[in-house]
């Protein structure tokens, strides 16, 4: 395992399968009375978040704190950043605390590999501008993997902002690291470039026409239907929201089609949910949604990340300030 | 230890555990994987044999519970299984393969007072070879094995190996 995880491509199949199998133990503790174990006593986590977050910010606190870490919050409101300290002094800065792991959120694309390069703890990426969220593939890929099983073959529908989202690079990736089979839809002013080559590359498929995909001759598994990203929109990727859902949105319509053909279908939301834009509230709410489990995993499988890159071996890499231990010479 | 040997030993042990117990009431059988698992499973088939009544058993996993995560690579943590009964006032008998260190069984009694609060803890183990380092020992064993530190003790079942057999290798003088 690696020290940091900043891209879903950090990780082997085997250590996705193992983070997996750990999350799964993970969850089980979520259902007993006393929600803590003692495994990572004494190690502590920061979560810096530049950017706001509901789930991603509260499930690596809670996950930090279930395994016994010392979790502390920072935001760059009412931190140094405000008062324009520069990312690589506030990264060095916390890092001389002597914590064991720094959880970023970033608006800039890059920031926690970057980060990496400038500290000796261990970097986790919690989402860095429209580039990665490996955290919320894994735990889409747990969701997935609870209802479907091995997802090795199985057809999942990536629908959305691609161009803006971080959820849906990391999750191809995972995906295909699992062996799933991976299909993404946008609008044509919503396709990153540059796709063509790495879809190619990479061998997932794309479409401009959503309603060819969940209806063509391979059976859909799973849906997931991304945010439409209202603060990264400059404009101009749609004509208006109305025109995007009747192209782009899962309808009550698209659901009742899709269920007709496989009643068991998975529809997944990373949230937070635009309902009536992205996703409409009777697919949302329906029994196909999982979005709730999504929420629920995020725990676990953060709790599992936290432990395959804080357990192990811990020899300490040479240091330029030895940190002084009670008794020692002075 | 021949396969012979080994469910003999197991034989022996559930007869143990029924007459420490006085029967069957409110056993819970758990074991400590890997090894522990096929081995409490063939306990509670012994124990089965001779009461009648079938024993719910578990897995218990100590991964998380472990005092040596920092010294190795990190292992996967696996779900520990619990009958549906839970634990709580039952009398629950841990089974493991080989006691050494006492470490595990540390760990495993730390796992158990998060998952409830059994009546009484019990330790099964197939094989002791001693050179324990925490104030614990095994209230049923299959067999006392005095060995020196540099050698080491293989259990093989056939859930997991194919085969049934206790050898020991290493060490100077065998």
């Amino acid at each position: 395992m690696t020290k940091h995880l900043i891209s879903s491509a950090d990780l082997s199949r085997t250590e996705v399968e193992d983070i997996l199998e750990t999350a799964s133990s993970m969850h089980d503790l979520q259902r007993r009375e006393v929600k803590k174990v003692p495994t990572l006593r004494g190690r502590t986590v920061i979560n810096f978040f530049f950017e706001d977050s509901t789930r991603t910010r509260s499930s690596f606190e809670i996950a930090g704190k279930w395994m016994s870490a010392d979790t502390i919050n920072l935001s760059a409101k009412g931190s140094s950043t405000s008062k324009g300290e520069s990312l690589r002094d506030t990264a060095m800065t916390v890092d001389a605390m002597a914590v064991d792991a720094l959880v970023i959120r970033h608006h800039a694309s890059g920031a926690c590999h970057q980060v990496a390069k400038w500290v000796r703890c261990s970097v986790i990426n919690a989402g860095d501008g429209t580039h990665e969220h490996p955290t919320q593939a894994l735990l889409d890929a747990y969701t997935l993997r609870t209802r479907l099983g091995d997802l090795d073959g199985k057809h999942v529908v990536i629908v959305g902002d691609l161009t803006h989202s971080r959820v849906f690079r990391s999750n191809v990736i995972t995906l295909k690291t699992l062996g799933a089979r991976v299909t993404v839809v946008a609008p044509p002013t919503l396709m990153p470039s540059g796709i063509a080559a790495w879809s190619a590359a990479d061998g997932f498929a794309t479409s401009w026409d959503l309603d060819a995909v969940l209806g063509g001759d391979d059976p859909v598994d799973a849906v997931m239907m991304l945010r439409v990203q209202r603060e990264r929109m400059s404009g101009g990727y749609f004509p208006t929201a109305r025109e995007y859902t009747v192209g782009y949105g899962l309808t009550r319509d698209r659901l009742e089609r899709l269920v007709a053909r496989n009643e068991d279908v998975l529809v997944l939301h990373p949230g937070p949910m635009n309902r009536g834009l992205e996703i409409a509230p009777e697919a949302a709410d329906a029994p196909q949604s999982v979005v709730l489990d999504q929420v629920s995993a995020g725990v676990a499988v953060r709790m599992a990340v936290l432990y395959h890159l804080l357990a192990g071996d811990d020899t300490p890499p040479p240091t330029s300030t030895p940190v002084a231990h009670e008794g020692a010479a002075r | 230890m021949s396969e012979g040997d080994i469910s003999r030993a197991l034989r022996r042990i559930g007869h143990e555990i029924l007459e420490r117990n006085k029967g069957s009431e409110g056993l819970v059988l758990l074991g400590i994987p890997s090894r522990g698992v096929p081995l409490a499973r063939r306990l509670a088939g012994c124990i089965e044999d001779v009461e009648g009544t079938a024993i719910p058993v578990g897995e218990l996993d100590i991964t998380l519970h472990r005092d040596d995560l920092r010294r190795n690579p990190v292992r996967t943590a696996h779900r520990s299984r619990i009958p549906a009964g839970g634990i709580d006032d039952q009398v629950v008998v841990l089974v493991d393969d080989v006691l050494y260190s006492g470490r595990t069984i540390r760990a495993a009694l730390d796992a158990l007072s998060e998952l409830g609060r059994p009546r009484a803890v019990r330790l099964a183990v197939l094989v002791d070879r001693g050179h324990r380092e925490l104030p614990i020992r095994a209230d049923h064993v299959g067999k006392n094995l005095p060995t020196s530190r540099d050698e080491r003790v293989h259990v093989r079942v056939d859930e997991v190996d194919g085969l049934d057999v206790v050898r020991i290798s290493g060490g100077e003088s065998r």
